[in-house]
């Protein structure tokens, strides 16, 4: 827990929707202490608890789900029926509760249940509103449906990945998702630092394919410019050589890269092949591209006798770019991870101990923070619902009864 | 949204993006160019338009270039930049130096592992932050190389958090009155591309890996489907789901089979609403692909693309940035801005990212941000 000043705290937001794109936002403001309800129902509880493992002891159940409460944590978690006249007053009052809302359902339907931007800032003028969704919320293929594994081949990212000669690759799950919720906290706070000046709310709506664009915006132009088109080419760059990953001992892999003809040199000096470092045609990087066979020859060969981790170290003690291909079990043990304190482990009620992933950056002065676990379904109902709206224990459990919560 | 705000961008390529996306946000960005720096690369131009460009020398040698940048950040908002791990960038950028000349000024540091720990001095480019983040490991062939994407992702990852750790730290100003600094690990921006993997080494005790070309991990019996399909002119991106979404898809691929006369195999047998894609053996995926296969690849992506959305279908084409750049999704949500380039031939770029208020805040000509340029140079 941070005792200190945090940078978004009294903010509060609002979320409805589910799987990544929305909640990832949510749980990213919500580590710089705003309070982000995450509104779920019981009969449709997030996409993320029950179609996405790992599940506690491979166990699949609606609290055992580690893939949503990764992207949940430091949140309170409500359940209302929005389609029940009781439910949809309560998520009115929460929308008029908060300062931000935050949904990434497809377009339309948010208005449809009464919780459109229009509908709402009637009632919360200040309001700030991200709708976030595939294509955006205009357009001649607004409403596709769509998956951000899939949508990160649209967008590229796929077509990018791979040998030049092969088929394209996978990236990890709906990489496209990480890139939009990333983006759209960054619009978020833009909004909200337009309203601590102006009182003015917003509605924000973000295509996550457009999104997505930004991360290739050079190719982008390249081809409007010139009509190039950008190909997969393994892990080569233009401008390197040699560039590429290397088998080591066992299952790992090193990562190195040179830029300069002394750079090659002092890479040659450290893999004991001071005669390539000495030979005049790997003086540029034209002479170094047309060898490079011989040149991966020689990395490989001295790669697969070392461990990567003290491979990488001894490349960088020769002042050469280089690192371990960190598998993601790594990634808990890497030193420079853990000495900044990457992963924060909270006690959840069903999964038990689980780490979560803390902000790529550090605020000096109001740093962020992992403060719960990601929660069961339904689990703030009460103190969201009477605490932070102010119902009577009567009221509540008058709504509650009427299926408001279910 | 940032109108008023001041943005001094000293970075280099791994900062580029946070500028871009604090200016098309509003924000007046300056960027900082060494005399005769190169600024005619794709990736220069295309990540830093919409900001102004002023050649300044921040070579300690050249005194006069640091004074004109604290002159800079004495009446600015934020600071971002890329600090080499040397001892010239560490006093040029140091936040407790810089805040002597503003303390309401906000200073991003963006590098490859963050400003401490044991390796923050440790050289990287790309390929080795994409390989220290962990996404190296999950791109290739599962018994191939690990990959990283061709066109630089720890970049565009680094700088999106800059972005947002810059306007979080303006929040937190409207509460304390005084900037901080923000450090960005661009390592740790990368861990937010890889989803969900991590959570299976922290409960199951198992390392996801690189899945190549097909989706595996979905069949008890270890079959796996195939995601990338050859069609005329390219792949597109089509996964035989179950449930839901993937009944609705499933029948509507065999009603266009049918329409195309495609023999449909054993796929016109199958009852879509109890297809279990967890059961089924490779011998039956391999006889329920085939058909598809040979369908698919009788359309462009083009085709696939458009009847794939009249038919409400899961799957996409596997887009190279030509058929980006045609797409008439983006055409007619404006996303592309033009705009006259250095050699006044028109520029066409990806525009703000986010509408605002029904509309997408426009790009600044390159004229306006020459009258920013004197504007400044005047006040300062």
């Amino acid at each position: 827990m941070n005792a200190g000043l945090l940078a978004l705290e009294g903010l509060k937001i609002v979320e409805f929707g589910g799987y990544a794109a929305g909640p990832h936002v949510g749980k990213m403001l919500a580590n710089f202490g705003a309070t982000v309800v995450h509104v779920e129902s019981m009969s449709r509880p997030d996409g993320f608890r029950m179609q996405y493992p790992p599940y506690k002891d491979d166990n699949p159940g609606i609290n055992s789900g580690g893939c949503f409460t990764y992207f949940n944590d430091s949140k309170y978690g409500v359940t209302i029926d929005v389609k029940n006249p009781e439910g949809r007053k309560l998520a009115r009052q929460l929308s008029d509760w908060c300062d931000i809302v935050i949904e990434n359902m497809r377009p339309g339907v948010i208005d449809r249940l009464g919780l459109g931007f229009e509908e709402l800032r009637m009632s919360n003028p200040g309001l700030i509103m991200l709708s976030t969704c595939n294509m955006g919320q205009t357009g001649p293929r607004a409403d596709t449906p769509g998956f951000g594994s899939q949508l990160s081949a649209l967008a590229g990212f796929c077509g990018l990945t791979g040998a030049k000669d092969g088929p394209p690759m996978l990236l990890y799950g709906p990489y496209i998702d990480y890139v939009a919720s990333t983006l759209g906290a960054a619009a978020v706070l833009a909004a909200l630092e337009r309203r601590h000046r102006t009182g003015k709310g917003a509605y924000l709506d973000v295509s996550q394919y457009e999104c997505g664009l930004l991360f290739i915006a050079g190719p982008l132009l390249e081809y409007h410019t010139s009509g190039k088109i950008a190909e997969r080419v393994e892990n080569d760059d233009p401008d390197a050589a040699p560039h590429g990953a290397y088998a080591c001992l066992g299952e790992g892999w090193i990562a190195l890269s040179c830029w300069s003809e002394d750079e090659f040199f002092r890479l040659c000096g450290a893999i004991d092949r001071a005669d390539l470092g000495r030979d005049p045609e790997l003086a540029t990087l034209a002479g170094r591209k047309n060898a490079a066979a011989r040149i991966n020859e020689a990395l490989s060969a001295w790669a697969r006798g070392r461990e990567a981790h003290a491979a990488a170290q001894r490349l960088q003690a020769a002042g050469v770019h280089a690192h371990a291909v960190n598998s993601v079990a790594d990634l808990f043990s890497d030193p420079q991870l853990v000495a900044r304190r990457q992963w924060s482990r909270r006690r959840h009620p069903v999964i038990g101990d689980q780490a979560y992933c803390s902000p790529a950056f550090v605020l000096s002065e109001t740093p962020g923070d992992v403060t719960a676990a990601g929660p069961i379904l339904g689990a703030d109902n009460e103190r969201v619902f009477q605490d932070f709206l102010g119902l009577s224990q009567d009221d509540y459990n008058a709504a509650r009864a009427k299926g408001a919560m279910d | 949204m940032l109108q008023g705000c001041v943005v001094l961008d000293c970075t280099g390529r791994m900062g580029w993006l946070a500028g871009r996306l604090l200016a098309d946000l509003g924000a007046e960005v300056t960027k900082f160019e060494a005399p005769g720096g190169d600024v005619s690369s794709a990736d220069w131009q295309a990540l830093n338009v919409n900001k102004k460009l002023v050649r300044l020398d921040l070579d300690p040698a050249a005194a006069g270039g640091r004074r004109a940048l604290d002159k800079f950040a004495a009446n600015a908002d934020i600071l971002i930049a890329t600090p080499q791990a040397d001892a010239v960038d560490a006093d040029l950028y140091d936040f407790a130096r810089l805040s002597t000349v503003n303390k309401r000024l906000i200073v991003v540091a963006i590098t490859p592992f963050g400003l401490f720990g044991p390796k923050a001095s440790w050289k990287a480019t790309d390929i080795e932050i994409m390989a220290a983040g962990g996404a190296m490991a999950l791109a290739g062939e599962p018994d191939g190389a690990p990959l990283r994407v061709s066109a630089s992702q720890s970049y565009a990852w680094a700088g999106s958090q800059a972005a947002v750790g810059a306007l979080m730290a303006l929040a937190a100003r409207w509460r304390t009155g005084r900037g901080q600094q923000v450090d960005v690990s661009a390592q740790a921006a990368v861990i937010t591309a890889l989803s969900h993997a991590p959570t299976f080494v922290d409960i199951l005790g198992t390392t996801p890996m690189r899945a190549g070309t097909y989706m595996t991990g979905r069949s008890v019996t270890g079959a796996k489907y195939r995601v990338f399909w050859p069609c005329r002119d390219g792949f597109i991106n089509f996964i035989l789901y179950g449930g839901a979404a993937g009944r609705r898809t499933n029948e509507q691929l065999v009603a266009w089979m049918r329409e195309r006369g495609f023999d449909l195999g054993p796929l016109g047998d199958i009852d879509w609403a109890r297809f279990d894609p967890t059961r089924a053996t490779q011998t039956e995926v391999d006889a329920m692909e085939s058909p598809v296969g040979r369908f698919i690849g009788s359309l462009t992506k083009r085709e696939f693309l458009e009847g794939a959305h009249k038919r409400e279908m899961l799957g996409y084409p596997v887009s190279n940035t030509a058929d980006i750049a045609t797409d008439p999704q983006l055409e007619a949500r404006g996303f592309w801005q033009d705009l006259p380039g250095p050699d006044g031939r028109t520029q066409r770029h990806c525009g703000c990212f986010v509408i605002v208020d029904g509309e997408r805040p426009p790009l600044a000509l390159p004229s306006q941000q020459t009258e920013g340029i004197r504007r400044q140079a005047s006040e300062t």
